[in-house]
C-alpha cells in the first residue's frame, strides 16, 4: 500500500494514499466531528461541514470527511478558526431545529446535541428566523418521522436506497422547503417501507425513531389479571449491555434475565427456544421440498423485513418462502397453545411481550394469520426493541451492571447453540444444516461448525455433499444484496437449494432496534462482527448445540405437537404470504 | 406543504406509448432522470404520480428518487395546466406596479396557490418573467390574451370572460 507522509496538528504521521483526512486523523487518535458522513454508504457527503479543518496553503477550510491526504500536507484540526467555523455551522443547523431535547428520545445519544455541547453552542446564540413547516409522520406502527429534528444529513436516504434497496424516502423540494419525505408526501404506513429500521440506526438525531411501545408493557405489568410473559431474541443479549455502557459484543444474557424478572414478568423466556422449533420445522420443510421437487430454492422467512421486501419487490418468489412463522411468532403461538394448556391458563389472559433487535417485528405481530389460539388472540401482544427494553430498565432504577446472572425460566427457556446463532447472518443456515444433515444421513455431524456460512460478508455461498444429495446454499444479508441474489436466481445464472436472507446487513445483531452507536463508532468499528462473536461464543459453550437435541423441543413435539411438519405443527407454526401493492 | 392536484389524470394511450418508447430506448443513459422527466413533461404537460410512476418503473428506480428530482427543479410542474393558463408577470416593471398583489388576489379568488390548477381543470395560475410589455405594467396573460394596466378590480371581469 502506498503511504503518504503528512502532519496533523504538527505531529508527523503516515496514511495510505487515497484515505481521507478524517481517516488519517482517526489513526493517530484524533476524532474530527461529523454529522453527515457515514463510511458504509457510497453517496457523496459534504452536507454538514462540521468536519472542516485547516490545511496549510489552502484558502478555505476543507471537509475532512471527503478530502484526501497528500504528501507533505499539513493539517490543523482544532485551531480557533476551525472551532469558530464548526460552531457557526452548528448554529445554522440549530436555527431551524426544534430544540425539544427534554422530551426527545435521543437526548442521551444525539450526535447533534453532543457536538453543540462540545462547541459551546446554546440557544441564545442560534440564528433566529422562520421555521420550516413541521412535517411529522406518525402513520406507521414501527417508525416515526419528525422532520423538525432533521438536519438533512441524508444518511437515512442512502441507507434505505443503497443498503436496503428500498428507497422509500428521499430529499424533496428545495431551499428552505427541503425535507425528507416519501414520494408525493405519502405516509410511511402505506409505503414500500419494509420496516427494517436501518434508517433509525444511522440518524444522528431524533428525526427518525421507533414507535415506543413501552407504555403498553408497563400497563400490562401493572394488571394483576394478566399473566405477562416475555421472550428475548438471540441478538438482544449481544447488544443490550451497550445501553449501560458495556463494551460492544458483551453477552449480558444473565443480567438481562435478572432485569426482566425484576421488572415483574411472570415468565422470562427465550426466543432461542422458538428458533430451535423453527429449525425443526424448516429443516423438515426443506427436506420435503428436496424430495418432492420443490419449489426450490427454499428461502428463509424469519426476518419480517425481508418477508415484506419479498412480498413487495419480488412477489414471484413468494412460493419459495418457507411457510414457517418467525421465531418470535412461533414463540407467541406456542405460549398461547402449548404453554397455556400446560399451565392451565386461559390464552386470553396471557400477555406475550417480545424483546427484539428489530422494528419490523412491530409490524409482524399484526399480520393476518398470526393467531394460533383463536382469531382474536394474537400470538404476540407487543413487540419492543432492545433500545426500548434499555429504557424500561433505566426507568425502573435497576442498576443493570450490578445485577446477578440468572437463568431463563425452564418452561420455554431452554435453547441449543443453534438457536443462539440465529442472530448472526449465516446462523439460521448453519443451525438448519446441523439438523438437516443429521436427519438425511442418520449420522452425527462432526464438527458441528459450518465455517463457510460464517462472517459478515454480504453474500456467502457453499456446496455440501450429503449422502447422495448436493446442497447448494447461499446466505445473504441486507435487502439490496438479497435483490442481487434473486436477480441471479431469476436469470438462471445461479442455482441454489436453500437461501438464508436477513433484511439487516449482518443479520439481527445489526437490527434496526439495536442500541444506536454514533457514526464515529460505526465508521471505525466492526459492530456486527463483535456482536455476532458473542453469539458464536455462546453457541460454542452450550452443552447442546443442535436444535433437534434440545430436550425442550423434543418434549413439545412428544407432548403436544406430534411430528415436525405434521398437521398440528402446521396449524400453529406456519403461515402464508401475500403480494403487496407497490404504491410508492 | 405542496398541494397536490385533484384534477383526474387523463393521459391517452398515445402519450403513454410515446413516453414508454423513449424510456425504453434511453433507460441506460447516464443521468437519465432529468431528460426522462423533461420528456414526460413535454408529453403530458405536467408530472402527476401516474406519469412519475411510469418513469420510475421503466428506469428501475424508486418513485421517491424521481419525485425528489421533480420537486427540486422549478422547470417541472406537478400540477396540470388549466384550459385557461393564467400567468402573471412578476418582472421588475410589473412588480413595482403591484403585480405581486394581483398574483396574490388571483390565488385567493381561484382558491389555489401559484403553480396549481383549479380542481375543475379550468384555470391554472403561474408567475412569469417579463413578457416584453412593460409599458402596460402590471401585465397578466390568459392563454394568448394580454391584459395590461391591471387593477384588482379588473380581475372578476377578466375571469368571467372564460366561462365555457
Ligand atoms: S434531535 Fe438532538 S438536538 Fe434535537 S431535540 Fe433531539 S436531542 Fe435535542
Ligand atoms: S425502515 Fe428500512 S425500508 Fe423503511 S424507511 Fe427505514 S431504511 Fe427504508
Ligand atoms: S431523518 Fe435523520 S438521517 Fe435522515 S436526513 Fe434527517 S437527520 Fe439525517
Ligand atoms: S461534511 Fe463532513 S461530516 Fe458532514
Ligand atoms: S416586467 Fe412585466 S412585462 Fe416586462
Amino acid at each position: 500500500m502506498e503511504m503518504v507522509n503528512l502532519k496533523i496538528n504538527n505531529m508527523p504521521c503516515q496514511a495510505p494514499a487515497g484515505s481521507t483526512i478524517l481517516e488519517a486523523a482517526h489513526e493517530i487518535g484524533i476524532t474530527i466531528p461529523t454529522l453527515c458522513y457515514l463510511k458504509e454508504i457510497q453517496r457523496v457527503h459534504g452536507a454538514c461541514r462540521v468536519c472542516v479543518v485547516e490545511v496549510k496553503g489552502a484558502r478555505n477550510l476543507l471537509p475532512a470527511c471527503v478530502y484526501p491526504v497528500s504528501e507533505g500536507m499539513e493539517v490543523f484540526t482544532n485551531t480557533p478558526k476551525v472551532q469558530a467555523a464548526r460552531k457557526t455551522n452548528l448554529e445554522l443547523i440549530l436555527s431551524t431545529h426544534n430544540q425539544d431535547c427534554m422530551s426527545c428520545v435521543r437526548s442521551g445519544d444525539c450526535e447533534l446535541l453532543r457536538l453543540c455541547k462540545q462547541y459551546g453552542v446554546d440557544k441564545s446564540n442560534s440564528f433566529e428566523g422562520a421555521m420550516p413547516e413541521r412535517q411529522d409522520d406518525y402513520s406507521a406502527l414501527h417508525l416515526i418521522k419528525d422532520n423538525s429534528k432533521c438536519i438533512i444529513c441524508r444518511r437515512c436516504i442512502s441507507t434505505c436506497a443503497e443498503k436496503q434497496g428500498v428507497g422509500v424516502i428521499n430529499v424533496v423540494e428545495r431551499g428552505f422547503n427541503t425535507h425528507i419525505a416519501c414520494a408525493f408526501e405519502g405516509k410511511l404506513a402505506d409505503s414500500t417501507c419494509i420496516g427494517c429500521g436501518q434508517c433509525i440506526n444511522v440518524c444522528p438525531t431524533g428525526a427518525l425513531v421507533e414507535r415506543d411501545d413501552t407504555q403498553k408493557v408497563w400497563t400490562a405489568l401493572g394488571d394483576p389479571t394478566r399473566h405477562v410473559i416475555v421472550q428475548t431474541a438471540p441478538s438482544v443479549r449481544a447488544a443490550l449491555g451497550e445501553e449501560f455502557g458495556l463494551p460492544i459484543g458483551t453477552n449480558v444474557q444473565g443480567k438481562m434475565v435478572a432485569a426482566l424478572r425484576r421488572l415483574g414478568f411472570a415468565g422470562v423466556y427465550d426466543t432461542d427456544f422458538a428458533a430451535d422449533m423453527t429449525i425443526m420445522e424448516e429443516a423438515t420443510e426443506f427436506l420435503h421440498r428436496m424430495k418432492s421437487g420443490g419449489p426450490l430454492p427454499l428461502i428463509t422467512s424469519c426476518s419480517p423485513g425481508w418477508v415484506r421486501y419479498c412480498e413487495t419487490f419480488y412477489p414471484e418468489f413468494i412460493p419459495n418462502l418457507s411457510s414457517c412463522k418467525s421465531p418470535q411468532q412461533m414463540f407467541g403461538a406456542l405460549s398461547k397453545t402449548y404453554y397455556a394448556q400446560k399451565m392451565g391458563i386461559d390464552p386470553r389472559d396471557i400477555y406475550c411481550v417480545s424483546v427484539m433487535p428489530c422494528t419490523a417485528k412491530k409490524l409482524e405481530i399484526g399480520r393476518p394469520d398470526q393467531c394460533a389460539a383463536g382469531p382474536d388472540i394474537p400470538d404476540v401482544d407487543v413487540s419492543i426493541t432492545t433500545r426500548e427494553l434499555g429504557r424500561m430498565i433505566h426507568r425502573s432504577g435497576l442498576r443493570f451492571n450490578d445485577l446477578p446472572d440468572e437463568d431463563f425460566d425452564p418452561a420455554m427457556g431452554e435453547a441449543s447453540g443453534a438457536g443462539h446463532i440465529f442472530g448472526a447472518t449465516g446462523g439460521v443456515m448453519e443451525a438448519a444444516l446441523r439438523t438437516a444433515v443429521e436427519t438425511l444421513t442418520g449420522q452425527e455431524v462432526e464438527p458441528v461448525e459450518f465455517q463457510a456460512v460464517r462472517g459478515t460478508d454480504a453474500i456467502k455461498e457453499a456446496t455440501y455433499q450429503v449422502g447422495d444429495l448436493t446442497l447448494r446454499i447461499c446466505v445473504v444479508s441486507g435487502t439490496a444484496n438479497a435483490a442481487k441474489v434473486l436477480d441471479m436466481v431469476r436469470s438462471g445464472e445461479k442455482r441454489y437449494d436453500f437461501i438464508e436472507v436477513m433484511a439487516c446487513p449482518g443479520g439481527c445483531v445489526n437490527g434496526g432496534g439495536q442500541p444506536i452507536q454514533p457514526a464515529q463508532v460505526r465508521n471505525f468499528t466492526d459492530i456486527k462482527g463483535l456482536r455476532a462473536k458473542a453469539l458464536y461464543d455462546l453457541d460454542r459453550d452450550s452443552p447442546v448445540r443442535k436444535s433437534h437435541e434440545n430436550p425442550l423441543v423434543k418434549k413439545v413435539y412428544a407432548e403436544f405437537l406430534g411430528q415436525p411438519g405434521g398437521e398440528k405443527a402446521h396449524q400453529i407454526l406456519h403461515t402464508h404470504y401475500q403480494k403487496r401493492e407497490k404504491l410508492y | 406543504m405542496r398541494h397536490f392536484s385533484t384534477v383526474p389524470f387523463a393521459g391517452t394511450p398515445e402519450q403513454e406509448e410515446q413516453l414508454k418508447s423513449w424510456l425504453d430506448q434511453n433507460k441506460d443513459m447516464p443521468g437519465v432522470v432529468m431528460p426522462a422527466l423533461q420528456k414526460a413533461q413535454e408529453t403530458y404537460g405536467y408530472l402527476p404520480i401516474e406519469v412519475q410512476r411510469m418513469v420510475a418503473e421503466a428506469l428501475g428506480k424508486p418513485l421517491a428518487e424521481i419525485y425528489g428530482v421533480a420537486t427540486f427543479y422549478s422547470q417541472f410542474s406537478l400540477a396540470p395546466k388549466g384550459k385557461y393558463r393564467i400567468s402573471v408577470c412578476l418582472g421588475t416593471a410589473c412588480y413595482v406596479k403591484g403585480s405581486g398583489k394581483i398574483y396574490e388576489k388571483l390565488q385567493e379568488k381561484l382558491g389555489i396557490s401559484g403553480g396549481e390548477c383549479t380542481p375543475d381543470g379550468k384555470f391554472s395560475l403561474d408567475a412569469c418573467r417579463c413578457v416584453g410589455a412593460c409599458g402596460l405594467a402590471p401585465v397578466m396573460m390568459v392563454n394568448d390574451d394580454v391584459y395590461g394596466r391591471l387593477t384588482e378590480d379588473d380581475l372578476d371581469g377578466i375571469l368571467a370572460k372564460y366561462t365555457d
